[in-house]
């Protein structure tokens, strides 16, 4: 054989350390990650036909980063217990409380629970705020693109973002199915770009987001590049890492949330 | 804890396959990796036992696939709380990839890394004896690329972060070395019987 095709990595790489989205900047505390805390819901907002958000006040909440998720746990009579992740949809600067955008999942014992049976003053229990991956701290211009439920954890930084009144570039791209389904809808600014995939206004186009989208986004990049953050669905997930890619985002430098 | 008011759950079966906290994901496998898949071709694959060895080496595709065939079938389970029963992976028994590199007496763990620089901590009791592959079938295909295909680290007993997709290596170590999920918050060994989820569980 005289030619050898480039692999894409050294198969004698130098130290395995984690080469992906800068490792390891937020440390999460072990004590909080593995405590379980009691929380009261409080309010209830609707926000879409199929989403709802849940506000919680969780006295000894210790805080959070934009975009950390939590896990919640739900206990039957008969001692069965459910528990599911969560990204928090709050800003880090609303001191006690936590909230949370979930969809009404067909057939979803916790999502079922909360849309159909809970009402303030239930209680629940929480653990977190877990993992330091997909937070944003506010320090680096974030590219933001999500899908659905999606945009819950990104959300969380765009309301950063204003209420810290910070001057780092910051882009959010939020796909839905409708109008109707897109929720935050009253809360987006210059910063957000919609994209509807079945049905949209009069004059706007309907479709998946596309690759010439996604390179007007990237366009005229800040100093230093774009962290991108990508949450959705795991369809949505791989077409938007592949378009960032494709549209001369770094590998490295895109952290993916991903929802089964 | 107390009950949760109004909360049944699913009505349920008692599935003695299911560790604590888990559900059944049924026919659903849900894709979890923080990274971009990657385009990562065969050809261009590589695995590699280095370290805490008397001999490293470095595995090819075609001279992985001549190694002895070993088949997994069981169940799996994530720690964001699904877990799946009864799957099928195809490939070989790691046991057939470190028995040849001779690992050194003081070796106590391992680094497992991956082609996109994702990394994962191991006892190396956890992946000896039978206990651990590397796989590139799954069911009666090859493995799809979002589920770590080509190849990925199959590690059944624990939590399915620690079978590192789109696998590149091991390095074997006198000392525990924490890996990506592992610096971020998880458990550095992640039982699912013992429910070792986060660092603190």
């Amino acid at each position: 054989m005289t030619e050898t095709p480039t692999p894409p990595f050294p198969p004698t790489a130098p130290a395995p350390s984690t080469r992906f989205a800068v490792p390891g900047r937020i440390a999460v505390s072990d004590r909080t990650a593995a405590t379980w805390q009691r929380a009261t819901l409080t309010e209830v907002r609707r926000e879409t036909p199929h989403a709802s958000t849940f506000r919680f006040a969780v006295p000894r909440w210790e805080g959070h980063l934009p975009g950390q998720h939590l896990m919640l746990r739900l206990r039957a009579q008969d001692g069965y217990v459910a528990q599911r992740h969560y990204s928090i949809a709050s800003p880090p600067d609303d001191t006690g409380h936590v909230e949370l955008t979930l969809d009404h999942v067909d057939g979803g014992e916790v999502s079922g629970w909360f849309h159909t049976v809970a009402k303030p003053g239930d209680e629940v229990e929480l653990r977190g705020p877990l993992s330091g991956f997909f937070a944003w701290p506010g320090d680096r211009p974030a590219l933001l693109l999500g899908a659905g439920s999606g945009v819950v954890p990104l959300m969380s930084m765009v309301r950063h973002h204003r209420a810290r009144k910070l001057s780092v570039p910051l882009r959010l791209l939020v796909s839905a199915r409708g109008p109707e389904e897109l929720i935050y809808a009253s809360e987006y600014g210059p910063e957000t770009t919609t994209v509807f995939t079945r049905s949209a206004p009069p004059g706007t186009p309907v479709g998946r987001v596309s690759a010439a989208r996604v390179e007007r986004l990237l366009a005229d990049p800040p100093e230093g590049g774009w962290e991108a953050y990508v949450c959705g669905s795991n369809g949505f997930a791989e077409h938007a890492s592949r378009l960032l890619v494709g549209a001369g985002q770094p590998v490295d430098r895109i952290r993916i949330e991903r929802f089964g | 804890m107390n009950v949760t008011r109004g909360f049944a759950g699913r009505p349920r079966v008692r599935n003695d396959g299911l560790p604590p906290g888990q559900y059944d994901a049924g026919d659903d496998w849900p894709v979890l990796s923080a990274e971009v898949t990657p385009e990562l071709a065969p050809a261009q694959w590589t695995f590699t036992v280095d370290g805490l060895v008397a001999e490293p080496r470095t595995w090819s595709w075609d001279e992985a696939h001549a190694l002895p065939p070993s088949a997994y079938e069981g169940d799996i389970h994530c720690v964001t709380s699904w877990s799946k029963f009864g799957v099928r992976f195809g490939g070989v028994s790691l046991d057939a990839f470190l028995g040849p590199v001779r690992p050194a007496a003081e070796t106590t763990h391992a680094l497992a890394y991956s082609h996109t620089g994702y990394t994962t901590n191991l006892p190396l009791a956890d992946l000896t004896g039978g206990r651990a592959w590397i796989v590139w079938e799954y069911g009666d295909g090859p493995l799809p690329a979002e589920h770590g295909g080509p190849a990925r680290l199959l590690v059944p007993h624990l939590y399915f972060w620690k079978s590192a997709k789109w696998i590149a290596g091991i390095r074997l170590l006198d000392h525990d070395e924490p890996g990506f999920w592992e610096q971020n918050g998880y458990h550095h060994r992640g039982n699912p019987w013992e429910e070792q989820r986060y660092s603190g569980d």
